[in-house]
Formats: C-alpha cells, sequence, structure tokens
C-alpha cells in the first residue's frame, strides 16, 4: 500500500498494464509530449515511446475509431479524452461501433477498448466542459461505464478496464486528480467491474452516491450522525453493469433510499436506481426513494449559481431527514 | 503526384486464363447472388434494407484479386459483392441475409452488417463515413504489429461530404498507414447527386490536399481497378503509404429495393447509357476476343454460379431461425 493521489493511481495503473502486455497503447490529443492535459500520462512517452503514447491532432471521431478498428483486430487501446464532453464528437463511433460490433458480427468482432478521461462538474468549466456524461454512455447496450470515486478504485478499476474485452466507458473528474488515498502497488491488484461499495456503514438509510457526491454525501453522513441519522453509503462504481445485489441489500436493511447524482435529474441515474429499488424492495420501503440532482439547466458560469446548480451536502442533508421523516424535513 | 488520365489495360489483356476466369467468375456471382436477393427479397424472404451493387462488380473484383487472403477489407452497407469475393461461403452470406442462425452473424447483422473473421472481412457498416476511421485503426495495427498486410476501404461518394473522410485520410497521410482508400463513386449519394453534394466533385483529389498518391480509375474495367489497386498494395507494403483511388462505377439498380427505379433523380436515358459500360460484358467480350476465356468457359462459369446461388438459397431457407436466447448473447464478449 503506498499514499498516492487519484491521478497517480491512474498513472500507475496504465504503466502496469503496459508493461504487462505490449498491445495495450494510448491514444490521444496530448498524452505524449505534453503529459495529458491533466497529466494523467505523465512520463509515458519516456518510458514506452511515441509508438504506444500517440499523439493526435484535434479529431475526436478519426482516433475514436482509429482505436476501434485496432481494438478489432486485437489491440488494446486507452482512448483519453482531454474532457469527456468532447466524446460528444465521437459517440456516433462509441454507440454504432464500439458497442455493435460485436453484436452485429454474431461474436466473431470484439472491441477490447478503453475511452477515458474526466467528466462532471468541475471548478467554473461552464457548460459545455461540465456535463455528466455517463447518462450517454449507461442507456446503450455494449457499453461498460465506470466511474472510480477513489484513487483505489481508479486504478483497479482502470487495470480491469484494460483487461475486459469489451468497450469500457471510464469517466474520471478533474475534481478528483488531487485526492489522495490508500492505493495497493500490487500489479495483480484489480477490482472487478460490476461491483458496488459500502462506504460507510450506517442502519437508517441507504445514500448511493459516486464521485464528487459521494464525498459530499459523506460529510453530510457526518453531520447527520450528530442528529441521530445513521446512514450508510453505497458507491456503485460500476454503472453499467450496475450492482444491484449491494444496493437492494443495503435498503433492505435500512429501508429507506437516497439516491445523488451530479447530472440533471430527468432520466437520469437516479431515476434507473430508484427504479429499481421500487421494482425489487418496495415492501422493504419505509418511505419513498428520493433523488438529488444537478438543476435541469446546462451548467452556469458564476459561481453562485455553479453551485446552485449542484447537488450540495445541505440538500443531501435535507433529502435524508426526509425520508426520515425527521426534523428539519420537508 | 496525382494521376490525371484514367489507367486502361493493356490492349492484350496480359493475364492468364485462370486470372481471366476468377475475375469474370467473381463479378458474375456478385451480380448473380445480388438479383437472387432481389427476388427473395420481394417474396418477403429478406427484410430490412438491402442494397445491390449490380453495375459495380467490377471494383469490388478487381481490388480483391490484387490482395492476399492476409489482408483486410471492410466496407458500407453496400457490401454483399466485396464480401463475397473477400472469400465468404455464399451459403452463409444468404442465410444472413435470410436472417437465419448460419448466416456469417448468426442472422444478428443482415445485409447491411457481414463480417468474416475467416476471410479477415471486417464489415458492414451503415453509417455513411463511420468505418473509415476504423480502417486507419487496422492499418495502425498491422503497422503497430510490423506486419506487411493492407487493408482496402471502400466506400461511396457519399461518404466523402462527411468529417470521417477527411478525419481518417489526415491520419492515415499523417501516420503513415497501409490503408487503400476506394471510393466508388456511382454519382449517386441516394437521390442526390455528386454535383449537389461536393464542391470538388473530381473526388481523387482530394488526396492532393492530403498528400497522398490518387487517381481516378474506370470503375467499370476490371483490369483497370486490378492494376491501380496493384500499384496501391506495392506502396502499402513497401513502406505503408495510403492511397486514394475513385473508382467511376455506376450503380444500375436504385439506391435499395424500396427505390426500385432510382428514376426521380436521374434520367432513364442516363441509366440505359451507363448501361452500356456494363463491366461483365465489357470484360467479358475483352477476355473471349484476347482467347483467354472460350465461349464455353464463359457459359460454364454461368451455370457453377447460378448453381451455387441457388445453393445458397436452398441452404439459406433450410437453415433455422436464431433461437430466442440469441438475442441476449454477443451484447458482450464473455472471458472463453
Amino acid at each position: 500500500m503506498a499514499v498516492m493521489t487519484y491521478r497517480e493511481a491512474l498513472n500507475l495503473a496504465l504503466r502496469e498494464e503496459m508493461r504487462r502486455d505490449p498491445d495495450v497503447f494510448v491514444i490521444g490529443e496530448e498524452v505524449g509530449l505534453y503529459e495529458g492535459a491533466y497529466k494523467v500520462t505523465q512520463g509515458l512517452l519516456k518510458e514506452f515511446g511515441p509508438k504506444r503514447i500517440v499523439d493526435t491532432p484535434i479529431a475526436e471521431s478519426g482516433f475514436t475509431g482509429v482505436g476501434i478498428g485496432a481494438a478489432m483486430v486485437g489491440l488494446r487501446p486507452v482512448v483519453e479524452m482531454m474532457t469527456f464532453n468532447f466524446a460528444l464528437l465521437a459517440l456516433d463511433q462509441i454507440v454504432n461501433s464500439a458497442a455493435k460490433l460485436n453484436y452485429m458480427s454474431g461474436g466473431q468482432y470484439n472491441v477490447p477498448i478503453v475511452i477515458r478521461g474526466p467528466g462532471g462538474p468541475a471548478h467554473q468549466l461552464a457548460a459545455q466542459h461540465s456535463q455528466s456524461m455517463e447518462v450517454y454512455f449507461y442507456h446503450v447496450p455494449g457499453l461498460k461505464v465506470v466511474r472510480p470515486s477513489t484513487p483505489m478504485d481508479a486504478k483497479g478499476l482502470l487495470k480491469s478496464a484494460i483487461r475486459d474485452d469489451n468497450p469500457v466507458i471510464f469517466i474520471e473528474s478533474e475534481t478528483l486528480y488531487n485526492v489522495k488515498g490508500e492505493v495497493s502497488e500490487d500489479p495483480d491488484f484489480l477490482i472487478p467491474l460490476g461491483e458496488a461499495i459500502v462506504r460507510r456503514e450506517g442502519t437508517d438509510v441507504t445514500v448511493v452516491a459516486y464521485m464528487g457526491m459521494m464525498y459530499r454525501a459523506m460529510e453530510a453522513a457526518e453531520e447527520l450522525a450528530k442528529e441521530g441519522i445513521s446512514v450508510e453509503i453505497v458507491d456503485p462504481r460500476t454503472l453499467m453493469p450496475m450492482d444491484k445485489d449491494t444496493i437492494i441489500g443495503s435498503v433492505r436493511k435500512t429501508h429507506r433510499a437516497v439516491v445523488v447524482e451530479a447530472g440533471a435529474g430527468f432520466a437520469g441515474m437516479g431515476s434507473e436506481i430508484a427504479a429499481e429499488i421500487t421494482e425489487d424492495a418496495f415492501d422493504d420501503l419505509d418511505a419513498p426513494v428520493e433523488r438529488v440532482t444537478g438543476a435541469a439547466s446546462p451548467m452556469p458560469y458564476a459561481r453562485n449559481l455553479e453551485r446552485a446548480k449542484t447537488p450540495t451536502k445541505e440538500k443531501i442533508m435535507e433529502a435524508v431527514r426526509k425520508v426520515c421523516y425527521a426534523n428539519g424535513g420537508r | 503526384m496525382a494521376k490525371t488520365m484514367t489507367q486502361k489495360a493493356a490492349p492484350g489483356l496480359g493475364l492468364d486464363a485462370d486470372l481471366a476466369h476468377k475475375l469474370l467468375r467473381d463479378m458474375i456471382l456478385i451480380r448473380r447472388f445480388e438479383e437472387k436477393a432481389a427476388e427473395a427479397y420481394a417474396l418477403g424472404k429478406i427484410g430490412g434494407f438491402l442494397h445491390l451493387s449490380i453495375g459495380e462488380e467490377a471494383v469490388a473484383a478487381g481490388a480483391t484479386s490484387a490482395l492476399r487472403p492476409d489482408d483486410y477489407a471492410i466496407s458500407t452497407y453496400r457490401e454483399h459483392g466485396h464480401c463475397l469475393v473477400k472469400g465468404s461461403d455464399p451459403r452463409r452470406v444468404m442465410a444472413e441475409l435470410f436472417g437465419r442462425i448460419d448466416g456469417l452473424s448468426k442472422g444478428k447483422g443482415g445485409s447491411m452488417h457481414l463480417f468474416d473473421k475467416s476471410t479477415n472481412f471486417l464489415g458492414g457498416h451503415a453509417i455513411v463515413g463511420a468505418h473509415l476511421p476504423l480502417a486507419a485503426g487496422v492499418g495502425f495495427a498491422i503497422k503497430y504489429r510490423g506486419g506487411d498486410q493492407v487493408i482496402v476501404c471502400y466506400f461511396g461518394d457519399g461518404a466523402v461530404p462527411e468529417g470521417e473522410f477527411h478525419e481518417a485520410l489526415n491520419l492515415a497521410a499523417l501516420w503513415k498507414l497501409p490503408v487503400i482508400w476506394i471510393c466508388e463513386n456511382n454519382r449517386y449519394a441516394m437521390g442526390t447527386s455528386l454535383e449537389r453534394a461536393l464542391a470538388q466533385t473530381e473526388i481523387y483529389k482530394f488526396g492532393e490536399a492530403y498528400r497522398v498518391p490518387c487517381e481516378p480509375v474506370d470503375g467499370m474495367d476490371v483490369l483497370a481497378v486490378r492494376e491501380a489497386v496493384s500499384r496501391a498494395v506495392d506502396r502499402a507494403r513497401r513502406d505503408k503509404t495510403p492511397t486514394l483511388l475513385e473508382a467511376r462505377t455506376y450503380r444500375f439498380r436504385g439506391h435499395s429495393m424500396r427505390d426500385p427505379a432510382g428514376a426521380v433523380y436521374r434520367t432513364k436515358e442516363e441509366v440505359e447509357r451507363e448501361k452500356l459500360r456494363d463491366p461483365i460484358a465489357l470484360f467479358r467480350d475483352r477476355a473471349l476476343k484476347a482467347g483467354v476465356i472460350s465461349e464455353d468457359d464463359a457459359k460454364k462459369i454461368e451455370k457453377d454460379v447460378s448453381d451455387l446461388v441457388d445453393e445458397a438459397v436452398t441452404f439459406a431457407e433450410a437453415s433455422p431461425e436464431p433461437a430466442l436466447d440469441e438475442l441476449f448473447t454477443d451484447i458482450f464478449k464473455e472471458r472463453g
């Protein structure tokens, strides 16, 4: 174990997998000479050379397609999106090519590709650079979607994603790159895709949250403990496939659920998880499932408006009190 | 770098009987296969969209004849011909069109999504322009692994205004990837003529912009296609140079079976005039005159192909529909 940042954990995962498998290569804008817009690929060009750390021009659809084509014939590309917002330019490649080739070919051509980069709200990056992009991908059969909240998860899940034989959308966060935590230095350490984790045990209410929202939920849980409310926090980590068992198991124990997501709530991850809980654990619920979501607006630039758009600790606390019918709840 | 003259094959044909036989046979196979598919479509045995390449057979046959079996090919939704001449079993191609379990993709792909890993045929892509970056990626992988294979990427004139045409041509040129871009210019993107779609209608000239060898070629002349592709293959094998070829061809049928005549956007006279350039008739006549094929040979090819296609239909009809649990297989590849 070593303490390192989320960024360093990603970097280590890339290094280890590239050392392990010569078919793994990294491709994207500024990944080589510039060492990554967010320095996730720092030092990789020096260790692996330009054949395996491939700088591209600004052509998201083009270089994503290059990755998919290379994956069809057996390479294992890791495509970096400078920010996941730019993946919209490659959305057709991801949705119509990567996600469907194995199916359309009757299992002849699988696509072992990872498409990774930061997404979600950050610090005043405004409307075009702050979107919670997972919603565009987990709806598509054939894609796996990962949102790792901690340095340990960043490493273990990225390694699993690279070894997976299918397309994996791996969305990090600008706000988490400097977060520090314990990380396994074992090159064989993996976290399987599709396993949620209970971040905090509790008895009164289950809060499902990931990425920055998970940290806000942890802060909310600390304060709510002072009010006598015991919060259990479940971090799905992988959104597709979703570990329903862990979420439902927690709700069966606490009988109450709040789902938090940074993106605008309509037809979002919160809706999906709320529906799953309602379908599978309705009789266990003591209150309707509550969602805390981003406001249904584009991300504004102004600091106060950005804060108003995003789920805060206070909003999470309010939702928890509500499902607990506790003081201060609506 | 660009050659502005269409390359003509040598008058004596300069090819042996075996090759002449193969080229004629491949073109006739595509034509008869697609005619039979059209019949099956009319009878409701094939659903969805069915795009025929009748009139364009010389491109697939000529280009493929310049490849090794381990070279790759990737194509559009008008790909029956490219897939067949790359070596796929016509029975399995027909079964795919029929949506049956013995189809190349177990019936999950259909006419627009033919794939055959055993022949290095990479599909069957139905979003216009989207497979061009994939072709560049295959070229990237060939170079990454130090191989000397090439990939031929077929696309229509309709892909040229798409951004991905330009992204892919640029990347393949920038990184020197062994890709042979073959634009099958049949002059209409569905119902939109070249003149209504492109500011530069001489498509091969886009190769000049990306500083790659490029030339127009008579897409109705199977030998001209073969020679142009052979030159491109030589360059690609030698030093990974990509090439843009513009094969000038024509589709005798409509865009799809739902556009049977194709008469709204082009005149009957134009279609009839183009049919005088029928690549099969032209090549058969030349091969007969050059003495590399006899009348009896030609008849035998017709007979053999006709039997093969009939057998393909029989096979497809006898093949079961996929079991319902196939709905959920192949969404993800499971670790074997």
